[in-house]
């Protein structure tokens, strides 16, 4: 196995320069490109201050973002726990960029930052380039461009149309972001080429600033010439309804909104888009780069990289890091993505090699019994890292924990599912634990919750009369008869109808039998 | 391919600071009422307006609302460590009620996400709570008072101390003079000196010491630096421009003002204060309290000292002119007055008091006046007499507003009113509160 030479080591002590970091990186891309076959995009690090830290938290990790008073919301919400020595801050940020950024904080030994550059200027890196989420709906070369360009325009519509117009649109994009994004490519460009975007929309900016002519207005729209005379699933297909993208569909459609309006939902709109993957992976994320650093870190360190002390450091933190508290400890704050993740690479790897990562020693016979039984596919295939890139590849969480859960982290992790019917007055359910009965069931329902759809309202513009009384409606399809929140609803429903200028209906429906649950209706404010 | 690296530590700090400072112009409603917190706690003008600290407030308004699905329902969740339960067992429900009150949930929910603590320095806490307003007549005076913080280099002199010579200048003008003046060089002295020894010559000899003799009295005569050569570096004071401002409060404590008037127009006066403080480096205050007759005097006497009597307007305003005249020349001064009273005067004061308030205008900025009342519903519809008499001096155009007032909620709307930017001379005369 060993292929390298004792090398010298990389650094001693916790010092370390930007010699130290360049050589870091080209001993981590040695092992992560040649040995574990990942696919890469360049890197670019960047060492930081704490108080840059905590501007790139406050700007979603972006290094350039348009103002809004949410952003120094989030900066004061992270600055005072960290002031009062409550919170520490992460040891890095990385962004889906290309050049893949990766943010280094000065404050870190020499060590932690081997093991920042190896999770996420290797493992999230990888990630960010090869998931197929990420590259069906972000564009890692153009969207620095992109929030560039958003960052300007936005700042030009503050001084054209003023502060407090752009604020008010800018709340009620941000409250509707998350019914922002388009879930299914379908018809529409799986791509989104931030760059084309950036360029059409200056065009656009443009021409309509010079073509603008008003007499076009009183020319009647053919396509709508005779409103009454289309059938309604004529209407419907021109406006492409159904519409799962409610921030698009405004943008489109709504009647009252100038062009500047239209242009910054849709800025709101890309952007929750550019993000949309991010809670979807985040298991598998945090796994491949907690792999990924374990794997390089265990390497360098083998190969006299890096000395004992220097990797009794990392172990430390490592092991913090993929602790997962027990629902009963106090310490419990769900999952730990970072644990779960790790466990079941880790645990791939098990299976595909046949071996026990921990001592080396071959899987004894009972273990290659239930890995045959439970992952036919792949138990014993021998290629640890083809498995992998594969299911980093191709795979989202739900769909991960479905496919690669094994019954041993079952067991190991100790979980159980626990069913709570409101019916059920004698109490809660222990529906399911770690027993060979049980795996499938549990399996199932532990995908179902990283299962973002699950977790998020469905919520689809239905119906638009653009000719009529101009209603706007939508639809949110109802799983277990579990109506939206009181609390936001209210609001978010306030901030649509202001953006559509007449009254929004929600109607609340059941998934299965369509039956109308509940009808909330609101008017715009007149601001 | 070798990665890029890039110290970012040296760009500037302070990216976040604009979406600061519009989470500061968003929570503007808090902030007032953290401002009329401070007001309440701040003891008295020059307090008000000493507070260095920093200003802490709760943003619990500032929501952020998105759609979520509620709870209830039948829900699974899984979770981890489980160590006694056996599948199809049933747990009592924990306390806390059905639906959400599985064990654990809480610490899955975002945790009081919209309630913190906003620190504002009190630059900012300013510039939000007084955003809109403005001092007029601010620019009519360019007359500052002028403080210096140091020196700078500004040219040579030809006289100075020892240690500010230079040697470079002086060096220059000692060699062009030398030039210019055909100041025979050592050498060439030298030169003629050697020249004399190897002639035999005798009467060629003696031309040349006559020559010599020459060269040498001009040698001496001519010195090599002459005091007129010297030359001194010079520094001058950096001087700026400070701008200076002095308010009068005027407060009529007669018998007819009662505690509750004399909280309002306290609370004038230090908003007030605090304003000018934000637009001048240095505000002096001059505190006259007047019964029929008017003292200055210091700010504990001015808000705390209990005194009666009866009421001559015309005895304050005479004794800010006196003031004016005595300490604060309009030239050099931006003057500001700031009158409260109930508006009561002596009938045969009136004369008086129009014509001490004309003199009193030329020389002002501004002239504030708040009418405070009792805060009864008739009080507010009536005209005193001083407000009439105002009245008449708004509408010719005069620097002067008022404004009623008869409750402290009113009091920052009220100072709002009268330092509305942009305000035009034909809105001063507005009936608030």
């Amino acid at each position: 196995m060993n292929t390298h030479a004792h090398g010298p080591l990389l650094f001693e002590g916790k010092e370390w320069d930007f010699g130290t970091l360049m050589r870091m990186e080209e001993a981590c891309a040695q092992i992560a490109v040649g040995e574990l076959g990942l696919n890469v995009s360049p890197n670019q690090l960047e060492v930081i201050t704490s108080e840059q830290m905590l501007d790139a938290y406050a700007s979603l990790g972006m290094p350039i973002n348009y103002r809004h008073w949410s952003f120094g919301k989030r900066y004061a919400e992270h600055q005072k726990p960290y002031q009062r020595g409550l919170s520490g801050l992460a040891y890095e940020i990385v962004i889906n960029t290309n050049p893949c950024i990766s943010y280094l904080m000065e404050e870190n030994s020499a060590t932690m930052q081997a093991l920042v550059i190896a999770h996420a200027a290797f493992g999230h890196n990888h990630f960010f380039n090869n998931n197929y989420l990420f590259k069906q709906w972000t564009d890692a070369g153009s969207i620095l461009d992109y929030l560039e360009f958003a960052k300007g325009y936005i700042t030009d519509c503050e001084q054209r149309y003023g502060v407090d117009r752009v604020e008010r649109l800018l709340d009620a994009a941000h409250a509707l972001a998350p019914q922002g994004v388009f879930h299914h490519s379908g018809k529409r460009k799986t791509k989104n080429d931030q760059k084309k975007e950036k360029k059409r929309l200056i065009k656009r900016a443009v021409d309509e600033e010079h073509d603008y002519n008003d007499l076009w207005r009183t020319v009647p729209d053919l396509r709508l010439k005779r409103p009454e005379t289309l059938s309604e699933e004529l209407r419907k297909s021109l406006l492409g309804l159904p519409e799962e993208n409610v921030l698009y569909f405004l943008a489109k459609h709504a009647p009252k909104l100038e062009p500047w309006q239209r242009e910054i939902l849709r800025i709101v709109s890309t952007i929750a888009q550019y993000f949309y993957p991010q809670p979807r992976t985040k298991v598998m994320n945090e796994g491949c780069a907690t792999y990924v650093h374990y794997r390089i870190m265990t390497r360098l360190h083998e190969t006299g990289q890096i000395s004992d002390g220097s990797f009794q450091e990392f172990l430390i933190s490592h092991t913090n890091a993929i602790s997962q508290p027990g629902y009963d400890s106090p310490y419990f704050r769900g999952f730990n993505p970072y644990a779960l993740g790790f466990g079941m690479m880790r645990d791939i790897e098990r299976i595909v090699s046949g071996i026990n990562p921990l001592t080396g020693a071959p899987c004894t016979e009972e273990e290659l019994r239930e890995h045959k039984a439970y992952f036919p596919a792949i138990a014993g295939t021998g290629d640890v890292m083809k498995v992998l890139r594969d299911a980093w590849a191709n795979y989202r969480d739900d769909s991960f924990i479905a496919q690669f859960l094994s019954p041993r982290l079952m067991r190991n992790m100790g979980l159980f599912c626990i069913e709570d019917d409101p019916e059920r007055k004698e109490g809660l359910l222990v529906e399911a634990t770690s027993k060979p009965q049980d795996y499938d069931r549990l399996r199932m329902w532990f995908s179902n919750q990283h299962d973002q759809s699950r977790r998020e309202p469905m919520i689809d513009v239905i119906h638009a009369d653009l000719s009529g009384d101009r209603r706007l409606v939508l639809r949110n399809r109802v799983h277990n008869k579990v109506l939206l929140a009181e609390k936001g609803r209210a609001k978010v429903l306030q901030h649509l109808a202001n953006l559509w200028g007449y009254e929004v209906a929600l109607c609340e429906m059941d998934y299965d039998t369509d039956e109308l649950l509940k009808t909330h209706k609101t008017e715009p404010q007149v601001s | 391919m070798n990665p890029i690296i890039i110290d970012r530590r040296l760009n500037p700090s302070g990216r976040s600071l604009p979406n600061r400072q519009y989470l500061a112009r968003r929570a503007r409603d808090e902030i007032k009422r953290a401002v009329e917190d401070f007001l309440d706690k701040a003891k008295g003008v020059s307090d008000a307006m000493d507070t260095d600290g920093k200003i802490s407030i709760s943003l619990g308004g500032i929501e952020e609302p998105t759609i979520e699905i509620g709870s209830g329902g039948k829900t699974n969740r899984v979770f981890p460590g489980n160590k006694e339960f056996a599948g199809g067992e049933i747990l009592e429900r924990p306390s806390g009620g059905s639906g959400s009150g599985t064990k654990g949930k809480a610490g899955e929910g975002r945790s009081d996400q919209d309630q913190f603590e906003f620190v504002l320095t009190r630059e900012e806490f300013l510039d939000a709570f007084f955003g809109n307003l403005e001092l007029p007549e601010l620019q009519k005076k360019n007359i500052m008072d002028m403080v210096s913080d140091g020196y700078h280099r500004a040219g040579f002199t030809r006289t100075g101390s020892p240690s500010a010579l230079s040697l470079k200048r002086t060096a220059l003008n000692a060699m062009g003079r030398r030039l210019a003046l055909h100041r025979p060089k050592k050498t060439d002295i030298e030169a003629l000196e050697r020249e004399i020894e190897n002639t035999d010559d005798a009467t060629e000899r003696e031309k040349l010491i006559q020559r010599l003799e020459a060269l040498k009295k001009r040698h001496r005569a001519i010195p090599y630096i002459d005091p007129f050569d010297e030359r001194y570096r010079r520094l001058e004071q950096n001087r700026k421009p400070n701008t200076q401002a002095v308010m009068f409060c005027l407060m009529d404590v007669s018998g007819s003002m009662t505690e509750h008037m004399k909280d309002l127009a306290k609370r004038f006066f230090m908003l007030l204060g605090i304003f000018l403080m934000r637009k001048y480096k240095k505000v002096e205050i001059v505190y006259i309290r007047h019964t029929e007759t008017a003292q200055e005097v210091d700010e504990e006497t001015f808000f705390h000292s209990k005194d009666t009597g009866g009421t001559v307007i015309s005895s304050a305003l005479v004794s800010a002119d006196d003031i004016i005249d005595e300490r604060y020349p309009p030239e050099h001064w931006n003057i500001y007055i700031a009158q409260a009273s109930d508006g009561d005067n002596l009938p045969s004061d009136e004369n008086m008091v129009i014509r001490c308030i004309t003199a009193l205008l030329p020389k002002v900025q501004y002239y504030a006046y708040i009418d405070v009342h009792s805060g009864a519903p008739n009080a507010k519809k009536n005209k005193s007499i001083l407000w009439r008499i105002y009245e008449v001096l708004i509408k010719s155009g005069l620097p002067i507003a008022m404004q009623k007032v008869g409750d402290k909620s009113q009091i920052f709307k009220v100072f709002a009113e009268l330092f509305q930017r942009g305000r035009k001379k034909a809105d001063a005369l507005k009936e608030g509160g």
